[in-house]
């Protein structure tokens, strides 16, 4: 299983904070999963798709689209950083 | 190295005395406060919520900070960031650079503090007369953290 996580303006346009999801070779890099999340429509769509300005952390580490989920990771959609 | 996150307010001289303390042969101490504004385009703001990311962020300052000391000759930094409800003129964070020369801790202040705000998971949402709104990232704050790898730079 992976734990994914949805912070901010994502988290409320979404309707939750995370989720679990049975990890498998679909959803092995971080292209996956938002592919995965994309196919559910809706406000997915609108908030991961093209043109939608978002970042995604690996185990609290930024990740680009290419890196690489295991079975047990913690994954993070949020929107761009504001704080200080 | 002093990274904390805390919903509560800190005393800024005590946090400079005690990274002073810590760096007895520095020759300067460089700090920066950010505050809650009170007018956000013509707008009166009511209050400012800061959401983060526990686990993620603390990491992420502390690479911030990594990174400051690799590029300049640090003695000690002290960043505090405050989360949770805060109203206009309240502190939301300090950064504070310990060094042997003034122009290393003005640097590396400003560059912890250009970092911090686009990279550390850290999201303000304001509360105006008209309704809460999340605030969107700046181009110009992205634009003060790329200057940090231009070639030419204070680096």
């Amino acid at each position: 299983m992976i734990q994914v996580r949805y912070f901010a303006r994502l988290r409320e346009a979404l309707g939750r904070d995370g989720e679990e999801l049975r990890w498998g070779v679909e959803i092995a890099q971080v292209a996956g999963l938002t592919r995965h999340l994309l196919a559910r429509g809706g406000v997915w769509e609108r908030e991961l798709g093209p043109g939608a300005r978002y970042r995604v952390a690996v185990n609290r580490q930024l990740a680009g689209p290419e890196a690489a989920i295991r079975d047990g990771d913690e994954v993070a959609y949020f929107p761009p950083v504001t704080g200080g | 190295m002093t990274v904390r996150v805390q919903a509560e307010d800190f005393d800024v001289a005590a946090e400079l005395a005690a990274l002073q303390a810590r760096c007895p042969n520095a020759g300067a101490v460089a700090s920066f406060i950010g505050l809650v504004r009170g007018n956000e385009e013509g707008q009166a703001v009511k209050a400012m919520t800061l959401e983060h990311y526990p686990g993620m962020t603390e990491k992420a300052l502390a690479e911030i900070v990594a990174e400051a000391r690799r590029r300049w000759e640090l003695a000690g930094t002290a960043v505090v960031h405050r989360v949770g409800r805060l109203l206009p003129g309240e502190r939301i964070v300090l950064v504070a650079v310990a060094s042997g020369h003034r122009d290393h801790a003005f640097a590396a202040c400003q560059f912890i503090m250009d970092y911090l705000k686009t990279q550390a998971p850290f999201w303000k949402k304001e509360e105006l007369a008209a309704g809460s709104r999340w605030v969107e990232a700046k181009d110009s704050d992205r634009a003060a953290a790329a200057r940090w790898t231009e070639p030419g730079s204070a680096a």
